[in-house]
């Protein structure tokens, strides 16, 4: 039993008192907003009903999901020939799928990780999203690998677990069993670490919501957060744990992916250059997919106070700078060819610029080597269509990149009498469609369960250069 | 501290509520130099200096972090080398059956996941969280009230004493209560 002993003095709202801006600084929020304002304006996002363009864009994922679905079912059922895979082009769509998006979900892990642990204190808006898109992003890459396993069934033969067929051992010295280390551990690792993230948010929304099934759903997930400064102690010296450790491991993920290419011996793939240019081209990528998102969050949302154009136009920056850095290992890659003295390496290189793919390699060099440089211009990096635009190009140079790299590497191999066309089939295109539809499907689920910005983490810069 | 023990001694707890991180900052350590019994403070966003400001030492959680993460490198290495070189050598590849550099990015996935995980589970359990953890919240203080908790369990407990220092730090409001967990 409380008792309220008295209202001391009734006081007033600080909001004048914040109300000077820094003449270095820049705030990180706009819209000089009050905490409760914070707190207001992120639930009454999940508070809401949708609107009429959440259902449409929701209903057209989810079309495209269900259609991946039925193209998954039609190739396990059928097999693997349902594709347009043959004898010289064993990867083509389903490894560009799986790379692509694998590469999709680094952004989120560098926003949330390695921003944290250089101090980046604009991540704060955008980390959240970010991080759920990793999420989604490496659930979508996941489904690749194991129906192109053809027996999709037996995908937990990959587990290193005691069997009654020997024991026999999984074969620890093959990169593609690094690969399923790798992605699984970067898959819990991302989920625990964005879902400590949310339950103090969690505990906000659940400490506002009326309907006692909701406050019953986010009382469950909050775990009974109050706010605790002992708890906060603790749960910000795991935060950095988790950053810390998610930093070299976001790294080998994508190292990893590449050394599935690197270790072969197939001109195009046997290259030492491949696990920084993936990582970087993985961050490129990513960062692309994060302002597409955001620029459509934002607008759709109106969440422009949170989502600046200064957070766009940092964003811009880290795409110009792994822009260029994917730009030079494009570079790299033609000098080695031509310096090598090795033939079949040499041949690579024409082949891809000159040969039946020709197409695709220009797209790609346009994509990502050339428009990024546009960022120079600060013109640019402030115009929330032209990111747009470019983020979307970016995106579709990025896909492109991994089918040079794969396709057009295996297409003509040392033997001319083996040399081969790969074009994929409608199964193939639909199951990369359902991808992109449970892409956005369970995104748009998340903006509607989730809150979408990160509000304690908010609060904590909302006073960021503006004198007290 | 478990209820029944409170509920015999009686325990009482005042909460002041404030609504600047400030505020509670320089409440909270003047509370302490006063000598009162500081139980807790509650916040919406963790406030820079608060574990200073109540006299909380640096968390140990990192070690366990580490220990986990060496404990995942040992099981890693341990299985990789057994399975591979021990139980059912195969030759693959005519490489060794310790092929000792191959088994690095699968021990270091599992140092990764092994301190990742330990860490969140000792966080999770040292702090009692789970799914069905009834806890007391104050009001607002997921939203945008700060608010500290003294414990009147010591005799020497003042409330005109307490009041007078919640309203040096332009305390909002006092609530007054029996054991607030």
């Amino acid at each position: 039993m409380n008792v309220a002993i008295e209202h001391l003095k009734p006081r007033e709202t600080h909001q004048a008192e914040h109300a000077v801006v820094s003449s270095l600084r820049k705030p990180l929020i706009a819209g000089n907003k009050s905490y409760q304002e914070v707190t207001d304006d992120i639930c009454q996002l999940l508070e809401a009903k949708p609107g009429r363009g959440w259902w449409i864009v929701f209903s057209i994922s989810f079309v495209l999901m269900v259609a991946g679905v039925a193209a998954t079912a039609h190739t396990v059922m059928t097999g693997i020939g349902t594709w347009g895979l043959n004898k010289t082009i064993g990867w083509a769509f389903d490894i560009t799928n799986f790379v692509f998006w694998i590469g999709i979900g680094h952004a989120g892990t560098f926003i949330s990780a390695i921003l944290f642990l250089f101090n980046q204190k604009w991540r704060t808006s955008i980390n959240r999203s970010a991080e759920a898109m990793t999420l989604i992003a490496v659930m979508c890459a996941g489904i690749f690998p194991v129906i192109h396993m053809g027996r999709p069934w037996l995908f937990y033969w990959i587990l290193p677990y005691p069997n009654d067929r020997g024991s026999l051992w999984v074969n620890f010295r093959s990169p593609l069993l690094w690969d399923f280390f790798a992605i699984s551990t970067y898959f819990i690792i991302s989920a625990v670490f964005w879902y400590l993230g949310l339950v103090p948010d969690l505990a906000t929304v659940r400490d506002r919501v009326k309907s006692r099934f909701r406050r019953g759903f986010y009382g469950l997930l909050s775990l009974g957060w109050n706010g605790s400064n002992r708890t906060w102690s603790r749960y910000e010296t795991v935060y950095l744990v988790l950053a810390a450790l998610a930093t070299p491991l976001v790294i080998s993920v994508h190292s990893i992916v590449s050394f599935d290419f690197a270790t072969s011996l197939i001109p195009g793939w046997h290259s030492t250059i491949f696990p920084p240019y993936f990582v970087a081209g993985a961050v490129f990528s990513g960062f692309a997919m994060v302002m597409t998102l955001m620029i459509l969050v934002r607008w759709v949302m109106r969440l422009e106070s949170y989502i600046t154009l200064q957070h766009l136009e940092n964003m811009c920056k880290v795409t110009l700078l792994t822009g260029s850095l994917v730009a030079l290992a494009y570079f790299t890659e033609i000098f080695i060819g031509l310096y090598s003295g090795n033939p079949n390496e040499l041949f690579v290189i024409v082949n891809r610029a000159g040969g039946p793919y020709a197409w695709a390699y220009w797209t790609m060099v346009t994509c990502n080597a050339l428009f990024p440089q546009l960022f120079w211009f600060e013109r640019v990096r402030t115009s929330v269509p032209a990111i747009l635009v470019l983020s979307i190009l970016i995106n579709v140079g990025m896909w492109f990149e991994r089918f040079v790299i794969i396709v057009t590497s295996l297409h003509r191999d040392f033997l001319p009498s083996s040399w081969a066309m790969y074009w994929p089939t409608i199964t193939e295109v639909l199951i990369m469609a359902g991808s992109f539809g449970l892409f956005f499907t369970a995104f748009l689920l998340f903006l509607r369960i989730f809150p979408l910005i990160s509000m304690n983490e908010v609060k904590g810069v909302l006073h960021y250069a503006r004198h007290k | 501290m478990p209820a029944t023990n409170s509920q015999e001694r009686n325990v009482r707890y005042t909460a002041a509520f404030f609504d600047k991180e400030e505020d509670l900052l320089s409440a909270a350590s003047d509370a302490r130099r006063s000598g009162f019994e500081l139980v807790d403070v509650f916040t919406p966003f963790p406030v820079h200096g608060m574990d200073e400001a109540v006299g909380l030492g640096r968390s140990r959680l990192t070690w366990i972090a580490f220990a986990a993460g060496l404990l995942g490198l040992g099981f890693g290495l341990a299985l990789q080398i057994w399975t591979s070189a021990y139980d059912w050598p195969l030759n693959v590849g005519g490489k060794p059956f310790n092929s000792f550099p191959l088994f690095i990015p699968v021990a270091f996935e599992l140092t990764v996941l092994f301190s990742g995980l330990i860490a969140i589970g000792v966080l999770l359990a040292r702090n009692r969280m789970w799914f069905f953890s009834k806890r007391r919240v104050f009001e607002r203080v997921t939203d945008d009230r700060f608010v500290m908790v003294l414990q009147q369990s010591d005799a020497s407990f003042d409330m005109k004493n307490a009041l007078a220092l919640f309203n040096r730090h332009n305390v909002l409001k006092v609530i007054e209560g029996d054991q607030y967990v």
